[in-house]
């Protein structure tokens, strides 16, 4: 090992159902890393963060999820996510009667205890700001009948106001028009830079990573990880794309 | 999970025969007669036309038979009712008395005790005594009348009460209406006079807990031209009450351009049959708005009636039904149009959990009269397991050709994938699925004042504590 490492998944094999999605994938992240993980559709990309975050839908059926030198695996979602593991969703949900802001104060409170009300205020005003949320979204029913866009910054809000140590974020830039990306975008990099969270970034384009560090990439093929290198792979996928990139590998 | 014990399940039947035995001396081992009834009024100093009156009512009674639209009520012992209605009525009940886990909603509910002990029945009232007075002071100085009924019946708008009682439910309506008529006591009389707008709401809290009241109440309220109510109905804390059937009355008349809203949260014990009937009487341009929330009784049968007779009338109906293990909760809501440009609304979301059944009706007429009625049903249903039931049940009578009615049902479960979101932010699985059921009854909390809603939504995550196996 060596490294101190925040994250550690060893030999991980997961299924959904019947069906076996990952085959042994082994992952390392460091702290205060960035890390991509690309690859094409269907290979398991969302599986292998579900199966970090603990989704009971996804069955691990060997291997080790290792956070911060604990053994996660077998941990519930919820204290995973007190540890310190954060998922933003690909699809967040619709939860009618729940406000934003009341969801993420009773997270924090989950975590915390008793928070100071005006601090958390002000800290959601500051950071709604920051992501050019209309303030009133705080006060709005937990994504119903926000745009694909305003869900998306609102899975951003709850990363910047928890501060985990562990960011998985699930094709947070699909369905993004540019400006959104680059707001986006700039919600990540305050986490990188303030929170000094750890980041796995699950992403079909090379968009949103464009204001950030990049330390490693890593592509996914058929439930495995196939490839591992630095910013540069990022680069070669972007140009050749998945199809060619796979032949050359072989 | 399990110190912090739900609520109040189904009472054990013991009680009830430790006590029968020991009030067996004031128990009558026939049914209602019109020797108890005239004991009854005279113990109420009844004015002559309401001793006649519930004579009438009796005869009534024992003419009509148990209606074949409630669900079963066969733990109901009808052959002793007038086991229910001993004229000296006061609670011989004593706080040890009180089931345990009646007792333990109270302190999870942070009830004091005092209070605890006037809602379990077993106490005078304390300091809501006070609070009672002082509102009724408060709103006296604006011409508002809010008094007990007793009082109203011989006090300075006595002649009002004659004019208006069960007339817009009339003895005749059902069995339960006809009981009522013949041995109501207790209940609320309001009169807001032309213009006034009262801008806190009256509750009645205050006075339903006194002395064991509350089990064939009688509230009637008048809300005079132009004027503007809100009326609270009851509480969160679970009353209970040693008989086990409630057939109160509510009775409302909105006069032209008035507007009165009608909220209630019930939450009977659950040993409780709860046949109430309530209705309304929209005059020309009058609202009517009822919030309703019901979590307790074991059988509750409630629908609330209003009749838009005026023109440009309208009403609304807000409700959630909350029925768990043991309950059988029969709710919705009925209105008759008859006024033109008359409109109605009902929004009710019912939630079902560990086999309790919960029943939806909506009834719309819409009479000939009723030129350009516009009505819309919206009912929600959330069922928490397989065991439990939800049914739907809405029926229409249109007799006009321009109305304008919609209707749209949807059943459903909790997502197990909100939920994994809520987890995925650090919340337990068990206030995960509460914050869902709440939200899913926010059209009713929405609709509250603060502190009921607070309290409706304590009430809703006890109900769902020890949910998860």
């Amino acid at each position: 090992m060596g490294k101190d490492n925040l994250l550690e998944i060893k030999d991980l094999h997961v299924s959904v159902g019947e069906k076996e999605i990952l085959h042994g994938v082994n992952l390392e992240v460091g702290r205060n890393e960035t890390h991509v993980l690309m690859g094409p559709n269907g290979t398991g990309k969302s599986t292998l963060g579900y199966a970090i975050t603990g989704n009971p839908g996804y069955t691990v059926n060997s291997g080790k999820i290792i956070l911060d030198g604990e053994d996660i695996t077998e941990m519930s979602v919820n204290e995973r996510a007190k540890k310190g593991v954060f998922l933003s969703f690909q699809n967040p949900l619709e939860v009618p009667g729940v406000t934003l802001s009341g969801f993420i104060r009773s997270a924090l409170e989950e975590r915390e205890g008793r928070i100071k009300l005006w601090d958390f205020i002000q800290k959601l005003n500051k950071t709604m700001d920051l992501l050019n949320m209309d303030r009133s979204y705080a006060q709005r029913d937990l994504n119903v009948g926000f745009s694909g866009g305003e869900k998306k910054k609102a899975e951003i809000l709850q990363l910047l106001m928890l501060e985990p140590k562990l960011a998985i974020l699930d094709e947070t830039d699909s369905g993004l028009d540019v400006d959104a990306v680059r707001t986006v975008s700039q919600g990540i990099k305050l986490y990188q830079e303030q929170c000094k969270g750890s980041l796995l970034i699950i992403t079909h384009s090379t968009k949103i990573l464009e204001a950030l560090t990049v330390d490693v990439t890593h592509v996914m093929e058929k439930g495995k990880i196939v490839r591992e290198g630095d910013v540069s792979l990022v680069n070669e996928i972007n140009e050749k794309g998945f199809e060619n990139f796979g032949k050359d590998a072989e | 999970m399990s110190e912090e014990k739900s609520y109040v399940a189904d009472i054990d039947r013991s009680i009830y025969d430790i006590k029968d035995v020991e009030n067996d001396d004031f128990r009558m081992k026939d049914g209602l007669s019109h020797e108890i009834i005239d004991k009854l009024s005279e113990e109420k100093h009844d004015p002559e036309w309401m001793r006649e009156f519930r004579h009438k009512s009796l005869d009534i009674y024992n003419q009509l038979g148990v209606p074949d639209w409630v669900p079963n009520i066969d733990g109901l012992d009808m052959d002793h009712i007038a086991t229910y209605v001993r004229p000296k009525s006061k609670m011989e009940n004593t706080w040890e008395n009180v089931p345990d886990d009646i007792k333990e909603t109270f302190e999870r509910l942070g009830i004091p005790e005092a209070e605890r002990k006037s809602l379990a029945g077993v106490g005078a009232q304390y300091d809501s005594e006070l609070v009672y007075h002082n509102v009724k002071d408060d709103v006296s100085k604006q011409g508002v009348v809010y008094t007990d009924m007793e009082s109203a019946l011989t006090g300075e708008y006595a002649d009002m009460v004659h004019e208006y009682f069960m007339k817009l439910v009339p003895p005749t309506d059902h069995k339960f209406a006809a009981l009522h008529g013949a041995v109501w006591s207790g209940g609320s009389f309001v009169y807001v006079p032309k213009g006034v707008h009262l801008d806190i709401p009256l509750q009645s809290y205050f006075r339903l807990n006194a002395k064991g009241a509350g089990q064939f109440e009688h509230t009637l309220i008048i809300v005079d031209e132009g004027a503007d109510l809100h009326f609270i109905e009851g509480c969160s804390a679970p009353k209970y009450n040693v008989a086990n059937l409630h057939a109160g009355c509510v009775e409302l008349y909105i006069k032209k351009n008035a507007k009165l809203r009608y909220s209630t949260i019930e939450n009977w014990s659950k040993n409780m049959y709860n046949l109430n009937t309530k209705r309304a009487l929209c005059e020309e341009n009058a609202v009517v708005e009822w919030v309703s929330g019901s979590f307790g009784s074991h059988v509750g049968c409630l629908y609330p009636m209003s009749v838009l007779k005026g023109d440009n009338s309208r009403t609304e109906f807000t409700g959630v039904t909350f029925a768990g293990a043991t309950q059988n909760l029969d709710t919705g809501a009925k209105v008759v149009h008859i006024g033109e440009n008359t409109t109605s609304y009902m929004n009710t979301r019912s939630i079902s959990k560990d086999g309790g059944i919960s029943t939806f009706r909506s009834s719309v007429v819409v009479q000939k009269s009723a030129k350009n009625a516009k009505s819309a049903v919206s009912c929600q249903s959330l069922m928490l397991d397989s065991e439990s039931r939800s049914d739907t049940i809405p029926a229409m009578d249109i007799r006009t050709k321009d109305a304008a009615i919609g209707h749209e049902a949807k059943i459903g479960a909790i997502s197990d994938d909100a939920v994994f979101y809520l987890m995925s932010r650090g919340i337990s699985e068990e206030d995960a699925r509460a914050l869902i059921v709440s939200g899913f009854a926010d059209n009713v909390s929405k609709e509250l004042p603060m502190e009921y809603a607070v309290e409706m939504n304590n009430l809703i995550r006890l109900e769902m504590k020890g949910s998860i196996g």
